[in-house]
């Protein structure tokens, strides 16, 4: 490439980033669009005719020309006709395109063109283009032939004009401007949707890097989220795509705890599915679920977006029945808040006991949607009711419903997030349920309610409030232990290498482990949680990365044990600040697992299938499913039927 | 791992909003970037993206899956910087604009700015035909046969296109003696 192209290829790559407003503006005005059209549809929407191909020339111009009258028209043909014009034809080097004229033989070809560029072009100069006619690549055609003949391959017509042998191709469809372009700007502001994700975890090598640190995730709003994409027909954004929650979505029973400790942890070591030269150490969490009947009361503050953009099927109505469904569960000393928030924030309902049922549901129904969304006065709104409800032993809880917009007051995370962080350390906690998509903003949402030592779920059907808010009432709002952190030390001795699967958001630093300062996240009552390795043994032809050859290469120094690698566990009790540590030793004890194991590995393999599948190398779809199915066990609820019905779907979209 | 895009983009034109979505999404970010090299300055880029997605529901109703959705994409975008152009700018505005983009931008470094200022001032010069060839080919990084596809023209005609603009900036160079 010469310089000069060189430069001018460096010119045009730099080109600046879109300004993210106005992206968003202009794609939810280009949606709004979308929607008008859709209201209009029989009207609005052009044929195949208007936007001519081939067929063009046979049907519209013909049609033109029989009824072509215009004065000007017609002065044009004569002239035309009379100068015994020569035609140009450009052939250009290779190609077979091209429009074929004759020489001027019927007066009618030639007006055909002028005609059809006054059609397209008011002012000719900008619409033409204007091929420099080049030597030798311009033929005189002095053949006769029938008539025009479009042998176009595209979807434009050349055309011969003038007897200045300007050789003219005209775009027919530069029709643009009769769309409706300066449509004004719609009221509402979706964003997009944006996802919280971090790269997938990485494989790392025991020898260089031991211990794994993260922070425990309840959290369940990816599965819901992948299962909206998937029962749509999409294949999720990857993005979107949040392994542990995922597997975190499924209730587990995991041998329960006994004595003092909230939650006992269980691991288990299996064949990896996806590969039989690895294993994967699964380490599954119960929570204790305390004796519902001796639970202190609750004070629940809802709080409701109620902005323009709440007001879809799937939003406000479905938030209200999904409200309805849970008052039925609540106490009769329980106490229920709501406050709306759109525009300004209001309390639509003072703190009032669950027994006063109607007064409760009367006040949901009133709730309606219209207005622009201030998140953060109706968020400080909240915490004040939520403050005035609380009493000594008694749980105070923010329940955030919202499509994920906060767009007026703090937009920013970390403006939210340090404000919540205070009100939770002052006892009220907050759970985010989000409703309807298109504008979810999950990022945001994860930040809220891993701050306020909370759950995000993410509702999309009737059924799913029912698990989230009904099934799972007392571990959605009733925490049993805080700051639940995580660290595996795996032994270098034993495995090479080992990657944690999922929990890319909730990698911890090593040190932060033994920081009670450093935030983390909390379980509830009755709460599983289940973290998966997949681990090389040391001498496995699995290994991925080898050995330094001028590293030391002592491995005499570790004690060959049947250790492979040691598991820490650091919680605080609710309200205290110190942690307490649990420790247990991972033993190499290859197992078949039972259904819990297998199926959480299952879903493992599906997250991965649809996010990264680096490491499953050609296991797919089929046997993920056959896995899945393999270890349904009870599955009281369905919702493991659900999951194997959602694969099959995933394998079908990704045409595997 | 993604739905292709020409699978969304029919969904779309059947009416399916939330694939409509999920594909302007997906390239609205190229689409602006095109549209920057089309129309040489940021304002008029982005005044050009918007015309472009307030027409696209309309124009994505015709979508027939017979070409690639990004090429379909590509054709739009350049006929749509064609109607602009037509209505609203002309010739020497265009130049100008390129002009004020880059000495606005790059001020930073003298000698760069030089550079580009007088390449922007080239591209300004270039027939409409040769510059839809140039930013497509050297802009898009993309090959002749796309960029073929996309102007409805032969690889070959690409090909001598782009003969001609190293021509044309060789003639530049030597009328105004740069470097």
């Amino acid at each position: 490439m010469s310089d000069d192209l060189k430069a001018l290829k460096a010119l045009l790559q730099d080109t600046p980033a879109p300004d993210a407003e106005k992206k968003h503006e202009n794609i939810a005005l280009a949606e709004k669009n979308f929607a008008d059209l859709q209201g209009s549809r029989d009207g609005a929407r052009p044929t195949s005719e208007t936007k001519p191909k081939r067929g063009w020339l046979n049907t519209g111009v013909r049609a033109l020309l029989n009824s072509l009258t215009t004065r000007g028209a017609l002065a044009a043909t004569t002239s035309v006709a009379t100068l015994g014009l020569v035609v140009f034809v450009l052939l250009p080097q290779g190609g077979s395109e091209g429009f074929l004229p004759k020489k001027a033989k019927a007066p009618e070809d030639v007006s055909t063109a002028i005609a059809t560029e006054e059609m397209a072009a008011e002012s000719e100069p900008t619409l033409q283009y204007l091929e420099a006619p080049k030597e030798g690549q311009l033929e005189i055609l002095e053949q006769v032939q029938p008539a025009p003949r479009a042998s176009v391959a595209a979807d434009r017509m050349m055309a011969t004009g003038g007897a200045n042998g300007q050789i003219r191709p005209v775009h027919p469809i530069a029709n643009f401007e009769d769309h409706n372009i300066s449509r004004p700007m719609p009221e509402f502001d979706a964003d997009g949707e944006t996802y919280a994700n971090e790269a997938p975890n990485p494989l790392k090598v025991t020898r260089e890097e031991p211990v794994s640190t993260f922070s425990i995730d309840v959290d369940t709003a990816s599965y819901s989220i992948i299962r909206s994409s998937l029962t749509n027909g999409y294949l999720p954004d990857p993005e979107a795509v949040r392994i542990e929650e995922m597997i975190n979505y499924f209730p587990y029973n995991y041998p329960a705890p006994a004595g003092d400790v909230p939650f006992q942890q269980t691991v288990t070591m299996i064949e990896t599915p996806w590969n039989p030269d690895t294993s994967l150490v699964h380490i599954g969490i119960q929570g204790e679920m305390p004796v519902i009947d001796n639970r202190p009361p609750l004070n629940l503050v809802f709080l409701v977006d109620t902005s323009g953009s709440m007001n879809q099927p799937d939003k406000l109505p479905l938030l209200k029945q999904s409200f309805r469904l849970m008052l039925g569960q609540l106490r009769p000393e329980d106490q229920v808040a709501i406050v709306a928030y759109a525009g300004s924030a209001g309390e639509v309902l003072a703190p009032t006991a669950a027994s006063e049922s109607s007064k409760i549901l009367a006040a949901l129904d009133q709730l309606e949607s219209g207005g622009g969304t201030a998140g953060e006065a109706g968020l400080e709104q909240a915490y004040a009711i939520a403050e005035t409800m609380q009493k000594d032993g008694e749980v105070s809880r923010v329940l955030l419903a919202t499509d994920g917009d906060f767009n007026v007051g703090i937009s920013d995370p970390d403006a939210l997030e340090s404000f919540i962080k205070t009100k939770r350390d002052s006892g009220t906690y907050l759970s985010v349920l989000g409703f309807g998509r298109g504008n979810l903003n999950d990022a945001t949402m994860q930040a809220l309610a891993q701050h306020g030592n909370g759950q995000a779920a993410y509702i999309d059907t009737l059924a799913e409030a029912q698990k989230s808010l009904v099934d799972q009432l007392t571990g959605a709002l009733y925490p049993i232990a805080n700051d639940v952190k995580i660290q595996v030390e795996f032994n270098p001795a034993t495995v090479a290498e080992y990657r944690l699967i999922g929990y890319e958001t909730r990698i911890l630093n090593r040190e932060d482990f033994n920081n009670d300062k450093v935030d983390a996240g909390d379980i509830g009552a009755g709460h599983s949680v289940t973290a998966i390795y997949e681990i090389t043994p040391v001498g496995s032809p699995a290994v991925k990365v080898e050995t330094l050859r001028y590293s030391d290469e002592s491995a005499a120094e570790f004690v060959p044990s049947d250790e492979m690698g040691f598991l820490k566990l650091r919680f605080k009790r609710p309200g205290e600040t110190t942690s307490e540590l649990l420790e247990t030793p991972i033993n190499r004890n290859e197992v078949n697992g039972n259904d819990d194991v297998r199926f959480s590995a299952a879903i493992a393999g599906f997250g991965q299938l649809l996010r990264d599948d680096t490491y499953l190398s050609d296991w797919g779809w089929d046997e993920a499913i056959a896995l899945a199915n393999g270890a349904k066990g009870q599955d009281e609820f369905g919702y493991r039927a659900e999951a194997v019905t959602l694969m099959r779907l995933a394998k079908s979209l990704q045409g595997k | 791992m993604e739905t292709d895009d020409e699978t969304l983009a029919l969904a779309a034109a059947n009416g399916d909003g939330e694939a409509f979505g999920l594909l302007l999404r997906r390239h609205y970010d190229r689409l602006f970037g095109l549209c920057c090299r089309l129309a040489g300055n940021t304002t008029e880029a982005e005044d050009l993206t918007q015309d472009i997605c307030a027409a696209l529901p309309a124009k994505l109703a015709n979508f027939r899956g017979d070409a690639k959705f990004t090429t379909w994409l590509y054709r739009v975008a350049i006929n749509a910087s064609h109607d602009r152009r037509r209505r609203r700018a002309t010739h020497a505005r265009a130049a100008n604009n390129w002009g004020d983009w880059e000495l606005n931008r790059v001020a930073e470094n003298e000698e760069a700015a030089q550079q580009s200022d007088w390449l922007a001032t080239a591209i300004s010069t270039l027939p409409v035909e040769l510059r839809d060839t140039v930013i497509l080919i050297l802009g898009e990084e993309l090959t002749q046969a796309q960029a073929g596809e996309i102007l409805s023209v032969s690889e070959g005609t690409i090909a001598w296109r782009m003969s001609e603009v190293k021509k044309h900036l060789r003639a530049y160079h030597q009328k105004e003696g740069y470097p």
